[in-house]
């Protein structure tokens, strides 16, 4: 079933990391399996943050392994020579679980390079690379992975999140969401639904050159916009494009530096409640979750079949 | 016009086939009265009010709440706060006032069988599913899944609803005051919906029996959904309905559009193969 938010407060900063934290907590019942955050902060430094992991953490129908955690030493003292090789410097270390990590880097704009020498240690997966992203995920429900990685007081303009059922694969760190754009920095997804056309479709992208870190269908909608926004592509456009190039049942989330959209199948199979004022932007699977945020009668609706929306911080 | 109680169902739109066959409706005997039992059916009182709020309640102590209170013969309750929960007011069997101050999630009012209910806010997916009879108005707009199902009553949205109204539906009336999502009366097998604004793609795909009247643009017509000409009696029992339904916008009958089915998918057995394959 899986549930899917987001916000996006327009010209200001709160703590969304403790709003997303109670949104994504009231859509437990969607998906207890596990839960993911892709919080957007200022964006006002000119380093980049890194959230990476080095293993996983697995339960039900995951074909990953569980590891002795002294392996996870090693593996990130590999990833600093990595990065170090790369030309980046390692501003600040940050450790949130044995085996994932937040980095502040100094570096230049070439990511594609960082990002392959980084993810050529093995297990290990950068879950995200920007200046105002950070993307964090983990077994379990929103205030479980909110605090275990400190996430209640986080400072930002806008989020998404999501809590997932796993039905297409495994309990794992890898296949929940959300997704990063990868390689571009601070683009991330989240979808609710299942994609028909997965497999043709990630044939077709691989052969252009995009990683895929799972098997799970959503990760296809992130490398497809990012696939879009490499050649050029408006976000907007790109989205509207998915429309027609992904089959299936879906309604999913994007979110960028400055901006927040959404999109949805033309057989609105999927469930979407959004919320607008001038102030915020509100939107998730039920409207209990838009509760939480304001605890008095609003008005919402349901976005329509095909429709495409985007707005901005 | 002759008065309405003249005309027979399928002459009202209710259905276009003239039922011939044996029926599997089985007859009241008053003599066996002592037999009939209707499961949580009470005796209330209308002018018996109370007001449950909601806040602090999860909906199964709603729903026992709501059945307590009409052991006790209360006919008139009103719901504070519903705060969007799921599932609120459902399994209503029974005559009721049932006022819902605020909005409600998924699966509002769903299998009620006669209450009058008004919600002043906003109704998530599913609302009223399966409801057998009875009269519901919302104020607001209304989720996917509007009135799946429905064997009977009334169900009104003032505002706009989802994708796939009406589906599967199997009797009663639904009216929408705004616009309807994709796929609205999918599958319909009997009943009337009423559209007075917009209509998305695919409407009455795949439409059995019943009637579709569209104020608005249709985006597209479903698998075997045809046009059909409106009479006299449609726009004398459209205008009638709209007015019980508390519908205040003004509408243009001679813009409204018929929508019946065209009796040419696989469950209409007497068609030659090709003309199957033409009609999907």
């Amino acid at each position: 079933m899986c549930g899917i938010a987001g916000l996006i407060h327009r010209g200001k900063s709160t703590n969304v990391g403790g709003e997303m934290q109670n949104m994504l907590q009231s859509l437990k019942h969607r998906g207890p399996d596990s839960t993911g955050y892709a919080l957007y902060g200022d964006g006002s430094s000119n380093n980049y943050i890194l959230r990476f992991k080095v293993g996983e953490n697995v339960k039900e129908g995951s074909s990953a392994q569980i590891e002795d955690p002294s392996v996870y030493e090693k593996r990130v003292a590999q990833v600093n020579s990595e990065i170090i090789s790369a030309g980046a410097t390692i501003v600040k270390e940050e450790k949130a679980t044995p085996y994932s990590f937040r980095y502040v880097l100094k570096c230049d704009d070439d990511l594609l390079e960082l990002a392959k020498k980084i993810e050529s240690v093995e297990m290990t997966e950068i879950l995200s690379l920007g200046k105002s992203l950070e993307l964090v995920k983990d077994i379990g429900d929103a205030s479980v992975v909110a605090d275990q990685y400190g996430l209640n007081n986080f400072s930002g303009t806008h989020g998404i999140g999501h809590t997932r059922m796993a039905t297409e694969s495994g309990v794992d760190i890898r296949s929940a969401h959300p997704f990063w754009g990868y390689p571009f920095s601070d683009v991330s997804v989240v979808h609710n639904g299942q994609l028909t056309n997965y497999w043709n479709t990630r044939r077709k992208l691989e052969k252009l050159g995009m990683r895929f870190m799972s098997t799970c269908d959503s990760e296809l909608i992130a490398v497809y916009l990012a696939d879009k926004i490499r050649k050029g592509v408006d976000l907007n456009e790109a989205m509207h494009s998915s429309l027609n190039d992904l089959d299936g049942v879906f309604t999913y989330l994007v979110a960028t530096k400055d901006k927040l959209g959404m999109a949805k199948d033309y057989m609105a199979a999927k469930p979407m409640v959004l919320y607008e004022s001038d102030e915020l932007v509100a939107l998730a699977s039920e409207e209990v979750a838009i509760r939480t945020l304001l605890p008095h009668e609003i008005d919402t609706h349901d976005p329509y079949e095909g429709e495409v929306k985007v707005w901005q911080a | 016009m002759a008065s309405i109680k003249d005309h027979k169902s399928h002459e009202l739109g209710l259905h276009q086939e003239v039922l011939t066959g044996r029926t599997q409706q089985v007859f009241f005997n008053p003599e066996e009265v002592e037999n009939f039992y209707y499961y949580d059916s009470y005796d209330v009182d209308f002018n018996k009010r109370t007001t449950i709020d909601v806040t602090k309640l999860d909906c199964v102590a709603v729903n026992k709440k709501i059945k307590d209170l009409m052991k006790k013969g209360y006919g008139t309750i009103v719901l504070k706060n519903p705060g969007a929960k799921h599932s609120l007011g459902v399994g209503i069997l029974n005559k009721l006032n049932l006022i819902i101050e605020g909005s409600l999630g998924y699966f509002g009012v769903g299998s009620i069988d006669g209450p009058v209910v008004r919600i002043s806010g906003r109704v998530g997916w599913s609302c009223a599913e399966n409801m057998m009879a009875g009269k519901v108005v919302i104020e607001k707009n209304a989720g996917s899944c509007f009135g799946a199902a429905i064997r009977g009553g009334d169900l009104i949205c003032k505002g706009s609803v989802g994708a796939r109204s009406g589906i599967d539906m199997k009797g009663g009336t639904i009216i929408v005051g705004g616009n309807a999502g994709a796929f609205t009366g999918f599958m319909m097998q009997r009943g009337r919906i009423i559209i007075l604004g917009d209509v998305g793609p695919n409407l009455g795909d795949s439409l059995y029996d019943g009637t579709i009247f569209v104020g608005g643009k249709i985006g597209s017509l479903g698998a075997d959904a045809v046009e059909a000409e409106m009479t006299d009696l449609d726009r004398f029992w459209l205008k009638r309905k709209l007015k019980v339904a508390e519908i205040n916008k003004k509408v243009d009958y001679s813009k409204i559009t018929k929508i019946v089915s065209g009796k040419k998918l696989w469950n209409y057995d007497n068609l030659e193969p090709t003309e199957r394959k033409g009609a999907i």
